[in-house]
Parts: C-alpha cells; sequence; structure tokens
C-alpha cells in the first residue's frame, strides 16, 4: 500500500503550490461553481426563468390580447423584465447559498481556508452570482421573440443593453451579498417575503418611471429602488420612444449604487466570515 | 512554558482572544510551541478556549492581543500564506454537499493550486486509504458520521499540509471509527506531518500526544508529554473510597487520621454527583493494597462504613482535577 507521505513537500510536482497566487485560487473556486451551475443547469434555468416567463406571459400577451392593455405595453414591459430576470436571479444566486453556506452547512469553510484572501471569496460570490444573473436575463429575449413574435432591438444599443445588463446582474448579487450576510438564518424567510416582492413591483420594471409623475409617492419609492435604473436604462435604450429616464442618468445610478452595496455587503461578509 | 519554540512548526506567544461584548478573555494569554513532527494535544473541557485557539492558528479567528505563527508563517499578517501550510478537520461537517466524494477532495486541491495530475494520483491514494473507494461518486449527504470524518481528514491532507488541525476528531464516532483515526493520526506523524489536535477524552489525549496542553478558561495549566505530567502528581497511585452517607461521619477525623500515615501523600474531596456518598481519594506512595485496611479502621474509627474501594494509577483526568479541582467532563 502506499503511504499518505509520498506526495509530500518533498514532491517537486508540489512545489509548485507555492508559486501559486491568489487569483488562481479564486478561479478555482469560481470554476467549481461554474461546474455545479453546468450540471444543474436545467433545474437552474427553470428557477429563473420561470417568474418573467408568466409575467410577460400575462402582462404582455394575455392582457393586451384581452383588450385591458394597450398594444404597446409589451415592449414596454419587456425591457423591464430582463431587468427584473438579471438583478433578482443575481440575488438569489448569493442571498441563498451565502444563509445555507454561512449557517448550515458550513460549506463555505472549505473555500475561506484556501489561499486568497478572505473578500476574495466574497468577489467570486458577486461573480458567479452575476454570471447566473446575466444567462436568466440572456434568456429573456428567446423567449419573449417566442412569446411576443418580435422583441424592441435595435442593432445600434446592443452594446448598451449588454453593459446594462451586466450591471444589473453585478448589482443583484451585491444587493444579495447585503441580504445574505446581515440576515440571521432563521429570519431569511421572512425577509425574503418582506424584500423581494416590493423589489419586484418597485423596480419600474412594468412601467416606465416617467409616467409615475402624477403617483408622486409611488414615483419617488421607485427612484429608491435600485433596479429602476436598470430598468430604465434598458427600456431607453431598446425602446428609445418610450419616456424614460436618461440613459447616463442609468448608468450613474446603477454602477453607484453596486459599488456601495458591494462595499456593505463585503462588510456584512468579512464579519460573517471572521470571529 | 513561556518557551514559544522558536522557529517550530506552531508559535503562540501571550495569545488572547475576547469576543467583542464578552466579558472575559475565551483565550487568556496562553504561550506554548508545538515541536515539528510531533501530535500535540490541547485537552481541556467544553469552552476552555481549545476551538477558538485552532480557530486562531488557521486564521479563521482573529487574535485580540499576542501572536501566533504557523510553519514559520504570521497568521495576522500572512493569512494567505499561512492558509498554504496548513489542514484543518473541523469538528462539524462542513463537505461540499453539492460535490462527490472524490470531487471533495479534487476541487479542494484546486484551491491549493495542486496540479491537475497530481490531485488525481492524491485523492486515489488518499480515497482508498481511508476506505472511501467504494463509494467515490456519492454525495457526503448518506455516510455515517465516521465515513464523514475519514473524507474531512483525506480533504485536508489533499495539499499536503505542513501542520494538520484536528478539532474534536472523535466526537460522536463509534469505538472502530475513533481507532481508525487514531491509526491515521499515528501514520502521519510516522510521516513526518506535525499534527494539533483537540480533544476533552483524556484516553484519546493519552494515546495520540507526544505532549498534552491541558488548558481551562483559556489559559494554559500544563504542558508536557502525558507521562510526565502524571508522574509529577504528588501520589504514584490512588485508592479511591466512597463512605456510607447515612451516618453521622467525622470526616474531618479521617482525613487527619490518613494524612499522619507515611505512605498518604494527601487525601482529595472527590465531587461526583453521580454516585451518592462522600468520596475522596487518597494519594498514596507505593503499593496501595496493604492501606486499604487502615482506610477502612480509620473511617470505622471515625464512625462510618467504607462501602467501596478502587485502586489506581493516576491519569491525565487526575492531573486534570488535581489542576482544576473539577471533572474534565
Amino acid at each position: 500500500m502506499t503511504t499518505i507521505g509520498e506526495a509530500l513537500p518533498s514532491d517537486p510536482s508540489l512545489e509548485r503550490t507555492r508559486s501559486w497566487g491568489p487569483w488562481q485560487t479564486g478561479l478555482a473556486i469560481l470554476r467549481r461553481d461554474l461546474f455545479v451551475t453546468g450540471r444543474e443547469f436545467p433545474i437552474f434555468l427553470a428557477q429563473v426563468i420561470l417568474q418573467p416567463l408568466f409575467l410577460l406571459f400575462v402582462f404582455g400577451k394575455v392582457l393586451t390580447q384581452l383588450g385591458y392593455a394597450r398594444p404597446g405595453y409589451a415592449e414596454v414591459l419587456f425591457p423591464g423584465l430582463v431587468a427584473l430576470a438579471a438583478v433578482l436571479t443575481g440575488l438569489q444566486s448569493t442571498a441563498l447559498p451565502l444563509v445555507i453556506e454561512f449557517s448550515y452547512s458550513n460549506e463555505i469553510e472549505d473555500r475561506l481556508l484556501a489561499p486568497l484572501p478572505i473578500g476574495g471569496v466574497a468577489l467570486e460570490k458577486i461573480v458567479i452570482a452575476a454570471m447566473r444573473g446575466a444567462i436568466a436575463a440572456a434568456v429573456m429575449f428567446p423567449i419573449g421573440v417566442w412569446l411576443l413574435g418580435s422583441i424592441p432591438w435595435t442593432a445600434g444599443a446592443a452594446a448598451g443593453v449588454v453593459a446594462m445588463t451586466l450591471i444589473g446582474a453585478l448589482l443583484g448579487a451585491s444587493m444579495g451579498l447585503v441580504l445574505g450576510t446581515f440576515v440571521s438564518p432563521n429570519r431569511i424567510n421572512v425577509t425574503f417575503a418582506l424584500v423581494l416582492t416590493p423589489l419586484l413591483f418597485t423596480g419600474s420594471s412594468q412601467y416606465p418611471w416617467p409616467s409615475l409623475s402624477h403617483i408622486r409617492w409611488f414615483q419617488v419609492v421607485s427612484a429608491c429602488n435600485p433596479m429602476t435604473y436598470v430598468s430604465e436604462g434598458l427600456r431607453g435604450l431598446m425602446v428609445p420612444n418610450v419616456p424614460h429616464i436618461q440613459t447616463w442618468v442609468c448608468f450613474a445610478a446603477a454602477i453607484g449604487a453596486w459599488l456601495v452595496l458591494t462595499a456593505i455587503g463585503m462588510i456584512g461578509f468579512l464579519r460573517r466570515a471572521r470571529g | 512554558m513561556t518557551d514559544t519554540g522558536e522557529g517550530a512548526a506552531v508559535e503562540v506567544a501571550d495569545l488572547v482572544k475576547r469576543y467583542p461584548k464578552a466579558p472575559v478573555d475565551s483565550v487568556a494569554g496562553i504561550t506554548f510551541g508545538v515541536r515539528h513532527g510531533e501530535v500535540f494535544g490541547f485537552l481541556g473541557p467544553n469552552g476552555a478556549g481549545k476551538t477558538t485557539t485552532i480557530g486562531i492558528l488557521t486564521t479563521r479567528i482573529r487574535l485580540t492581543g499576542g501572536r501566533a505563527r504557523v510553519a514559520g508563517v504570521d497568521v495576522m499578517s500572512d493569512p494567505v500564506g499561512a492558509r498554504r501550510l496548513l489542514g484543518v478537520v473541523p469538528q462539524q461537517n462542513n463537505l461540499d454537499r453539492s460535490l462527490s466524494v472524490r470531487q471533495n477532495l479534487l476541487f479542494h486541491a484546486s484551491y491549493h493550486g495542486v496540479p491537475r495530475a497530481v490531485r488525481k494520483a492524491r485523492a486515489d491514494e488518499l480515497l482508498a486509504q481511508f476506505g472511501l473507494d467504494d463509494r467515490p461518486d456519492d454525495r457526503p449527504d448518506d455516510f455515517s458520521g465516521g465515513q464523514i470524518q475519514r473524507m474531512m481528514i483525506a480533504r485536508a491532507l489533499m495539499h499536503a499540509p505542513t501542520v494538520l488541525f484536528l478539532d474534536e476528531p472523535s466526537t460522536g464516532l463509534d469505538p472502530a471509527a475513533r481507532l481508525f483515526m487514531w491509526e491515521r493520526v499515528a501514520q502521519l506523524k510516522s510521516e513526518g506531518t506535525t499534527v494539533v489536535i483537540t480533544t476533552h477524552d483524556m484516553e484519546e489525549a493519552t494515546v495520540l500526544s507526544d505532549r498534552v496542553a491541558i488548558i481551562d478558561h483559556g489559559k494554559l495549566l500544563a504542558l508536557d508529554a502525558p507521562a510526565a505530567l502524571v508522574r509529577d502528581m504528588a501520589g504514584e497511585r490512588t485508592l479511591d473510597c466512597t463512605v456510607d452517607p447515612g451516618e453521622a461521619v467525622d470526616l474531618g477525623a479521617v482525613h487527619r487520621e490518613l494524612v499522619k500515615l507515611a505512605a498518604v501523600d494527601r487525601v482529595e474531596d472527590l465531587e461526583d454527583p453521580g454516585v451518592a456518598g462522600w468520596r475522596f481519594r487518597v494519594y498514596v506512595q507505593g503499593e496501595t493494597a496493604p492501606l486499604v485496611a487502615v482506610v477502612a479502621q480509620a473511617i470505622g474509627d471515625a464512625g462510618g462504613r467504607l462501602t467501596d474501594v478502587r485502586l489506581g494509577e493516576p491519569t491525565l483526568e487526575d492531573v486534570f482535577i488535581h489542576l482544576t479541582g473539577r471533572s474534565l467532563r
């Protein structure tokens, strides 16, 4: 029988471990998450797509066909639902796993003991969650074509749409980092109920923000939800003729909110990760 | 006890940890060194500060004062460097439930930069050695506690750590699994890995450790080889006596009579709420058997009745009771 010691540090192949950098460890952890996401891809898609799919179907197709919504409403709705898919999938991809990994499974410990700064583990969480959010948003496009027949699209806006979608996914991931690290595990269920629904309906995904000028208080509430800037940004890029918040304002507000939430989430993460 | 063991596998000097809002220090200034290649045991009751100390040494908990180095690396100033060189087997199952047993080992090694070919070979080797090669592709959910423990040890060994930390490794294990773990630790030692182990089990500390640190209330009370700790006890051998509580016994008289004897070092009361009656331990120089009649006589003279007698060699538990005045459990 071979012994445990045969490949101990005297083994030259293991000496390479010493020149291994934190970035490579971060990438190795990302590979683990990609591996797990990839293996459960159909389940993942079903999880993240059903909500925007039904919203699009009921509000964009059924209500329009029944005549309760105006014919052009689907065009207003679609960019908002892309934003919703990006932000909420990002959020759920950090918040829930963090709550579970920090409390019930302790799974995160092996990564916190890996040779990279603890903040790197949080950054990796944001990156993988943003990737999941971006995938969920991307899948909305073929679904939109299939449900609505066509989606609002201009070739010139492609780069802007991709950038705004990625920012939305990052924003959601950082919101999730804040939730997942500051909310105690036994309150996560009620917190999700209290946070997700308002987030879902105040993020200007179902209505253009400027059209709220007659319901001033709701306009103010919506302006406080960072998702509004992702919805409005995408709307401005995809259906520029609909009144919207100026695109540069949307980018600035979304990036600013992302930075602030990332900083707060990082503090929460370090607090949870270190005794 | 001020020897931090410069250049040792683990060096700890004046280590202090106080958690926020805690009224007292969890670790209250301890200093010790762990030599390269030794098995070092931390013995103490729950809440003594063992796990906190291990948490600091493994970079998971930030120290409040003092300093700590693992394999020559300061855990506060270079935690990433320290994590490269140490392995941890925690108290609770923290295996990656989304991965199979084998993938747990492989991904752990990839975090530590073990090259692909090496980590595959090493995973197969460790799976075989730890008796996990019959179901390497199953998720760790439905394995026994002993198997989970083995997986976590195998995982920690994937990056060939210089110092391996085992936190309460035998808690919740059946005797066979415990024995298996002990054999692995002995083998690791024979291969030159430094092992730091926490336990509240005297037998485990005695069997496994080259040296044992006895810790209580965050303080280091003693540090030596188990045999030396026991040898340092005032009495070589003991006589545990139980006296019927129903009688009006003059305990003081019994004490005074016994300590007059040349063969008796001292007499200590034993606190054991599980047993009715007054229990005490007589620490004896030389043979214990001839003393039984004398002790029975002394108790009888004081109006009591001896109901049980046990002859014993001192153990680490006696050392602990001697140091803290109470039982380990």
